[in-house]
């Protein structure tokens, strides 16, 4: 706050002090994106470069997790704060998105070595454009500027986007890439028309200083300040995969790698759902009538979308990514409650989520073989039979998904619902439990070919499943994860809670 | 067994903890998860007899009670309690799985079979004992993963199906349920009170008048209401029914008739009911005719069922309407008539999938046509056969008999004309189930029916306990009476005291004796 009015009496050239502090989670997967990058080009020929990128990674996640750790023990003595003139904000929303996101970042990459190795893509460029998308969402999880927002959603996309494209001898993988690109590009410049439209309306790109604006003046003339609502939420709405703005999504999740599916599922939510929360809940809190209305319709118009096209696909990365779309709806009712226990019930959401997504294409990535190729239904049946213990994960995963009682996934319904039946919205929370048992039928639908009799299976002499040490630890940390979850969630619903309550302002 | 000792906690954690040590055996050692899964029942019953004699018959409310935070950021707590209501579908309930569980123990891949048996046994023991909604709720809800696993996995032909039809039913039923159970929570918490799913306070406090409108309240028992009805199931909900009983496997069809429907009959008696009394008195008509189109129309569509599983499963749909006839009579007697029907088919209803199920595994058929003379060729069979058909049908002497009296006399008190066509259901139970006695088992056996093996010892236990203890119940129905009738009573004068219904008085001595008395 005083940073900002220093800022604006002294000369503008000056540079604000740099609080390195409040990056460092940051700064520390950058510098280990960065460093795989270095070795890879100094160390061209060595085959022990993979392993190498990996070990960078692998610091760069365990000093990044300890960096957001202490400042969660910081923001929980002292309270929030911001830094770097305002563009950064240190507070517990911050700590617990980021937390999401390097959960995200150490299960995708886990999956991804068994899958690299497997196409033999072993690729540091994979490693390090991984870590550095997640530097991206680290940095939208804190950011308290429009313009921060939009650094890290294009840090973010545009490390996705050859991500989704990095299996370069798959068609499919591609034509992944360059949807996810074109319409990427699309939507990041209808955000930066509605940061345009939202600076014009309130004279500040910064979200503190729009919410002291809107409080202190009546906008008379709010069109412009609603337009430019409207296309952030669009813009916004795209990174999580909302409907009406959903149209990539399934052809993107099918194309992409399968791990790096998993990676956006997980972490791209969680990353642009904080954004979403922190500028709609936390800024524009005053107009929250005005629009509540809009996040409702997305809300309903996901979740039906996702569960009924869910419904008529055969290909289980489609059905995913299409409850991946529902489940963005789940998350739309925590937010249009627009109230702490909201807040907090969608970041309990997202963790969630991230869990049983991460858990269910890990299990994707296995049964799709060499090739990443047999997605088909028809490939998971009598899968019981002869992987037992791999598709009793995958139920697990489903079945959580579904929400179904005892596991992570019923105690986050529980918590949007309830948010939403707080709120008010009884019609809300209904349709989001009847849409819920459409998608519970999307859900048996793989369960039940897993556990169809193996007669109906194609009759090959095929090699078992192999499921390498870094997927299986990734699996056994989801599943135990989900289960403990449904069970005690009580530290994780206090750590949201936590969270939402130590909101910088 | 000390005072403190958390019993009703066992009964609920004992079977999960099999379920996990189940999981831990050898693939190739089904005998070895066979005995994990006797001694884990075995253990359950054990705590579950341990309940009975040690329940207070003299008092009434809740006993053993047990209360711990569980999710406090939601005011979720781990609260468990038993009364007259509960009580015996607990022991119901610890009864049926082991019974089951002897029934099935020739199924293939038995180690999946018993942790599913065992995991829904630790679920229903939930759903029954929990008295926070939301506890209740995960239960409820849970219940359906391990019976969906056990109809499609170890059913028949069209298991798949039904197990699908099954899931999706009960839990879109589930979701109105669950929209209520927050609403009712959130409006108590707007009304300037903390949030707590506690079903004591909420019913405590939405059942006094003023707390909120009757249209709100009426909407609220709809929402618990289409829950519990899909779970009964009661007409016009009851088309998954049929379905999962066909195609479930022996075991299934014992525990989903003996105790899964009878959740949705408790849910009523437990939450709807005490919870919304104004709403459950003005919306009474409405239950008291599905009830009595329940009763006859599962009655006539059972006779007409060329499969002998169909038929029972029909028959289901009936019996359970009796219970909930006697519940919206609002008298302590169609109440307790109620619950004891619900005991009742539990236990005849369960011996009857048991004999079906070892005729189909005899004849590789259900069909009735397919039967005929069995009386000759397999005589103990038979014999027990009819006996626990009359024991469905509710012949006196039977347990079938004490509760739908009850709930027709209590019924026949304030809602006359429904109990007067409900009645002919207690006929119509002897057309269709003595009809099809007598297409299966009279006449001359011919070809395969000539050479069946007799009933085995082991078959012989798991159908002998049930069928002796609904004669006893027939005869000398005190001992679940007088644990029943309490709570039974508590729930009438709880309905008057928070509403405008009152419930007809009647002398226990009868005219004549009262006239004696007042003479000196």
């Amino acid at each position: 706050m005083i940073s900002l009015l220093a800022q604006q009496t002294v000369q503008p050239i000056r540079t604000p002090p740099i609080d390195w502090f409040s990056i460092a989670p940051e700064i520390a997967l950058f510098s280990a994106a960065i460093l795989i990058v270095l070795v890879r080009s100094l160390v061209r020929r060595s085959p022990r470069v993979f392993d190498a990128a990996l070990y960078i990674a692998a610091a760069g996640i365990v000093t990044s997790a300890v960096f957001t750790f202490v400042q969660w023990h910081f923001v929980d003595r002292d309270g929030p704060y911001q830094a770097i003139a305002g563009m950064v904000a240190v507070d517990g929303f911050a700590v617990f998105v980021r937390t999401v996101v390097l959960i995200s970042l150490t299960l995708a990459l886990l999956i991804s070595v068994g899958y690299l190795r497997r196409e033999q893509l072993e690729a540091p460029e994979y490693i390090a454009l991984m870590v550095l998308s997640a530097t991206g969402m680290m940095v939208m999880a804190s950011a308290n500027d429009l313009i921060a927002i939009f650094l890290a959603l294009e840090i973010l996309s545009i490390a996705l986007y050859v991500l989704s494209a990095f299996d370069k001898r798959r068609l499919t993988s591609q034509e992944a890439g360059l949807k996810y690109f074109l319409l990427g590009a699309f939507s990041s410049a209808v955000f930066l028309y509605g940061v345009a439209l939202v600076y014009g309306a309130t004279g500040t790109t910064s979200l503190t200083g729009i919410a002291k604006f809107l409080a202190g003046n009546a906008v008379l003339d709010n069109g412009v300040l609603f337009v430019g609502f409207a296309l952030l939420l669009v813009g916004l709405g795209f990174k999580i995969a909302a409907a009406p703005f959903h149209m990539w999504t399934p052809d993107v999740y099918q194309g992409a790698p399968t791990p790096v599916t998993a990676f956006m599922a997980g972490a791209t939510k969680a990353a642009a759902f904080g954004a979403i929360l922190r500028v709609f809940v936390g800024t524009f809190d005053l107009y929250r009538d005005d629009w509540r209305p809009a996040v409702f319709g997305l809300a309903v118009i996901s979740m039906a979308v996702g569960t009924i096209a869910a419904v008529v696909q055969t290909d289980v990365k489609r059905m995913l990514a299409y409850s991946s779309i529902a489940h963005a709806g789940y998350v739309l009712i925590g937010v249009q409650a627009a109230t702490r226990k909201g807040t907090s019930a969608a970041l309990f959401y997202l963790l969630v989520y991230a869990l049983m997504i991460i858990g269910a294409f890990a299990v994707v990535s296995v049964v799709a073989r060499r090739g990443d190729e047999r997605h088909s239904l028809d490939d998971y049946r009598g899968m019981a039979r002869r992987e037992p213990v791999l598709a009793g994960l995958l139920t697990l995963f489903l079945l959580a998904q579904a929400g179904v009682p005892l596991t992570g996934g019923f105690v986050a319904k529980l918590g949007v619902f309830s948010a939403a039946v707080d709120a008010g919205q009884y019609a809300l929370a209904l349709v989001g439990m009847l849409t819920a048992v459409i998608s519970a039928f999307v859900y048996l639908r793989i369960v039940l070919a897993m556990y169809a009799p193996d007669a109906e299976a194609p009759a090959e002499d095929e090699a078992p499943l192999r499921v390498d040490a870094a997927t299986g630890v990734a699996l056994f940390l989801a599943s135990v994860a989900v289960v403990v979850l449904g069970i005690v969630p009580g530290f994780a619903l206090d750590f949201a809670r936590d969270a939402t309550l130590l909101l910088a302002r | 067994m000390s005072s403190n000792f958390p019993l009703l906690t066992a009964l609920i954690v004992m079977p999960f903890v099999g379920a996990v040590v189940t999981l831990l055996m050898p693939n190739r050692r089904p005998e070895l998860v066979r005995i994990v899964g006797y001694i884990t029942t075995a253990a359950t019953l054990g705590f579950a007899l341990y309940l009975l004699a040690d329940f207070a018959t003299a008092t009434h409310g809740y006993q053993f009670v047990e209360s711990h935070s569980w999710m406090g950021e939601f005011g979720v707590r781990w609260l468990v309690g038993v009364d007259g209501i509960s009580l015996f579908m607990v022991a119901l309930n610890a009864l049926l799985f082991p019974l089951g569980l002897l029934a099935s123990a020739k199924v293939p891949n038995a180690k999946a079979f018993t942790f599913w048996m065992l995991l829904l046994e630790g679920a229903v023991m939930g759903v029954f004992l929990s008295l926070d909604l939301i506890l209740f709720f995960v239960f409820f809800e849970f219940v359906l993963v391990p019976m969906y696993f056990i109809i499609a996995g170890w059913g028949y032909d069209n298991r798949r199906y039904a197990a699908m039809k099954f899931f999706l039913f009960t839990m879109a039923g589930s979701a109105f349920l669950f929209v209520g159970i927050l609403s009712v929570a959130f409006l108590y918490q707007r009304d300037g009170h903390a949030l707590t799913f506690d079903s004591r306070v909420l019913i405590e406090w939405a059942s006094t008048h003023g707390s909120m409108a009757l249209g709100t309240s009426k909407w609220l028992f709809l929402a618990f209401a289409v829950g519990f009805a899909v779970k009964i199931p009661l007409f016009p909900f009851h088309t998954w029914l049929p379905d999962a009983h066909t195609q479930a496997p022996t075991a299934g069809s014992v525990v989903l008739a003996g105790v899964l429907l009878k959740m949705g009959t408790y849910g009523f008696l437990r939450f709807s009911v005490p919870m919304f009394p104004r709403a459950a008195v003005a919306l009474a008509p409405l239950m008291l005719v599905l009830a009595v189109i329940g009763i006859t129309y599962g009655a006539i569509v059972a006779a007409m069922q060329p499969d002998l599983k169909r038929l029972i499963a029909y028959s289901s749909i009936a019996h359970l309407g009796f219970v909930v006839l006697g519940t919206f009579a609002f008298t302590a007697q169609g109440i307790s008539g109620g619950l004891f029907t619900m005991l009742s088919h539990g236990l005849t209803t369960g011996a009857l999938f048991l004999l079906v199920g070892m005729l189909s595994d005899r004849r590789h058929t259900r069909e009735i046509a397919a039967f005929g003379g069995l009386w000759k060729s397999v005589p103990i069979l038979a014999g027990l056969f009819i006996a626990t058909a009359f024991a469905s049908i509710g012949l006196p002497g039977f347990s079938g008999f004490v509760g739908e009296f009850l709930a027709l006399l209590g019924a026949f008190l304030t809602s006359r004309w429904y109990a007067v066509v409900a009645t002919s259901g207690v006929i119509l139970a002897a057309v269709y189930l003595l009809w099809a006695v007598q297409r299966t088992f009279t006449g001359e056996p011919e070809g395969e029916n000539a050479t069946l093996p007799e009933i085995s010892f082991r078959e012989l236990v798991t159908v002998v306990p049930l069928l002796a203890l609904s004669l006893f119940l027939g005869f000398h129905p005190r001992p679940v009476l007088d644990r029943l009738e309490p709570a039974a009573r508590d729930l009438v004068t709880h309905i008057e005291q928070n509403s405008d219904y009152r419930a007809p008085v009647v002398s226990k001595q009868g005219p004549k004796v009262a006239a004696q008395e007042a003479a000196p």
